[in-house]
């Protein structure tokens, strides 16, 4: 569904992706972790062509993002910090992006009445706790029925209760047969929600594993016990 | 790219900022004909305080709004919408709503109290000056990564092109006075969209005397009908090629 090729992203002398190549299938999901700086947000940003990598290719699909912009209605993205115009309310942001979709399918709004966003849709965005903006970007994400699904930190910010409901529909999600990456630094959040990790430093993919066998070859219970043995041993 | 264009004046006009920019361009509008017996000299002395305060609002308000808007923009380039689309919402959706601030502040007082010519091009190099501004805006904004740096980068440029300018010409203007350089004056004032404004206007009235010795030189050159034309045309490219920079820029922006 997502294939990097040999794709490389430099600002000035920093790589903050390099050479890296990565081939993303359908009904998983994924974790895509690493250190700080370490190229998440850039490979994420790079596939949304917010930003454009200096060398290489992704393919949505077979097909090149390059010069292209209808592949992105196969994404729904949350944004690590969500930030909309302060005076428009919340009803007037999803009309907006409605609007900007253009489809006429039927909308999911699961997580629209999950978070009760209906009773608030009036308020304006300034007006808003974090929380609140992360669960309007959470609906934004999953409203249109994408196939691939791009969720930076979802869960933090929110409360125990809208987390346990994301984590929910994002479990529900991946068994519809979609491709969902999420950067999160909270493993154990989304233990029983991954299938597969792919770990990053230094704008490199270090590896690329299904969780069962990550968590076979490392006789570790937990994804964050299995990672932190996994990286001593290859510094050692 | 309609409905676009819309929210986002629906949010600008919302702003206090505008608001508080129309009354005070109201304010100075009713009160500098009130003050002036003619209204031929209300309508010049409404034209200096419009040719400081429209350029130093519009290029301020465009380059905070962009920055302030960064998420948002980075949210609707992640929707499946073209680059270009979103700048050109953008840009005009900020030249509605600073263009249409300055006709309600000043526009109504000056149909009132001057509805002839020189009112009417009044009214013009207000615009023109908003529009010009903020396209400058657009293109200090997509250069500069950081807010303060954009800010001051937009104050500088707007005390460049009020001020010093006009400072530099009339120097140079002095030390080669005994040369024949009225073709070469002519030719860097046009280069500069306040002068432009100016002169735009100069050549509706014969008060060229009090508007500056760079004037007065392009007057003696334009003044005539193509001037008309020409300086229309330069105070149209003033608007467009910075506008044309910042596109091209922004469509290969890393956000």
């Amino acid at each position: 569904m997502i294939e990097l090729k040999e794709v490389s992203k430099n600002f000035g002398l920093t790589h903050a992706l390099n050479n890296v190549n990565l081939k993303l299938g359908s009904e998983q999901c994924i974790g895509l972790i690493g250190p700080n700086a370490c190229g998440k947000t850039t490979m994420i940003k790079s596939i949304l062509s917010i930003v454009v990598p200096t060398a290489g290719d992704i393919l949505i699909d077979g097909k090149s993002i390059k010069n292209d912009v209808s592949y992105k209605s196969l994404i729904g993205y949350m944004p690590q910090i969500g930030r909309y115009p302060e005076n428009m309310s919340i009803g007037q942001v999803v009309d907006m992006i409605k609007s900007i979709r253009n489809n006429e399918q039927v909308l999911d709004l699961e997580l629209w009445d999950a978070f009760n966003l209906d009773s608030m849709k009036d308020k304006k965005m300034h007006a808003l706790s974090g929380g609140t903006i992360q669960k309007v970007s959470a609906t934004i994400a999953f409203m249109f029925n994408p196939k691939i699904l791009i969720l930076d930190e979802p869960t933090a910010g929110l409360d125990p209760l809208a987390s346990e409901i994301l984590r929910d529909k994002i479990k529900k999600e991946r068994n519809n047969g979609k491709l969902i990456i999420i950067t999160s630094h909270l493993l154990n959040e989304l233990n029983d929600v991954l299938s597969h990790i792919v770990f990053m430093e230094e704008g490199k993919i270090v590896f690329y594993k299904d969780i069962e066998s990550l968590l076979e070859e490392t006789g570790q219970p937990l994804i964050s016990k299995a990672i932190s043995y996994l990286l001593k041993n290859l510094k050692g | 790219m309609n409905k676009l264009i819309g929210l986002v004046i629906k949010d600008i006009l919302k702003s206090k900022v505008i608001i508080i920019y129309t009354l005070f361009l109201a304010a100075f509008g009713w009160s500098v004909f009130s003050l002036e017996s003619s209204s031929a000299k209300g309508a010049l002395s409404l034209l200096n305080i419009i040719l400081l305060s429209v350029p130093l609002v519009s290029i301020i308000f465009g380059n905070i709004y962009i920055y302030n808007s960064r998420e948002f923009i980075e949210l609707l380039v992640s929707q499946p919408i073209k680059r270009s689309t979103i700048w050109n919402s953008i840009f005009i959706a900020l030249l509605i709503a600073v263009n249409l601030a300055f006709l309600i502040g000043i526009g109504i007082p000056v149909m009132i109290f001057s509805s002839n010519l020189i009112g009417l091009s009044v009214l013009l190099t207000g615009l023109f000056i908003g529009s010009i501004f903020t396209a400058l805006a657009l293109m200090g904004s997509i250069i500069t990564k950081d807010k303060a740096r954009g800010i001051g980068l937009s104050i500088m440029i707007w005390l460049f092109l009020t001020l010093i300018y006009d400072g530099l010409l009339l120097f140079l203007m002095f030390q080669f006075a005994d040369y024949p350089i009225e073709k070469p004056m002519a030719l860097f004032s046009s280069l500069n969209p306040i002068d432009l404004a100016r002169i735009q206007m100069l050549l509706q009235i014969d008060e060229s005397a009090l508007m500056g010795y760079t004037g007065a030189i392009f007057k003696k050159f334009f003044g005539n009908f193509y001037g008309y034309i020409i300086t229309i045309v330069l105070l149209m490219l003033w608007v467009i090629i910075p506008y044309w920079i910042s596109l091209i820029k922004f469509k290969k922006k890393d956000l």
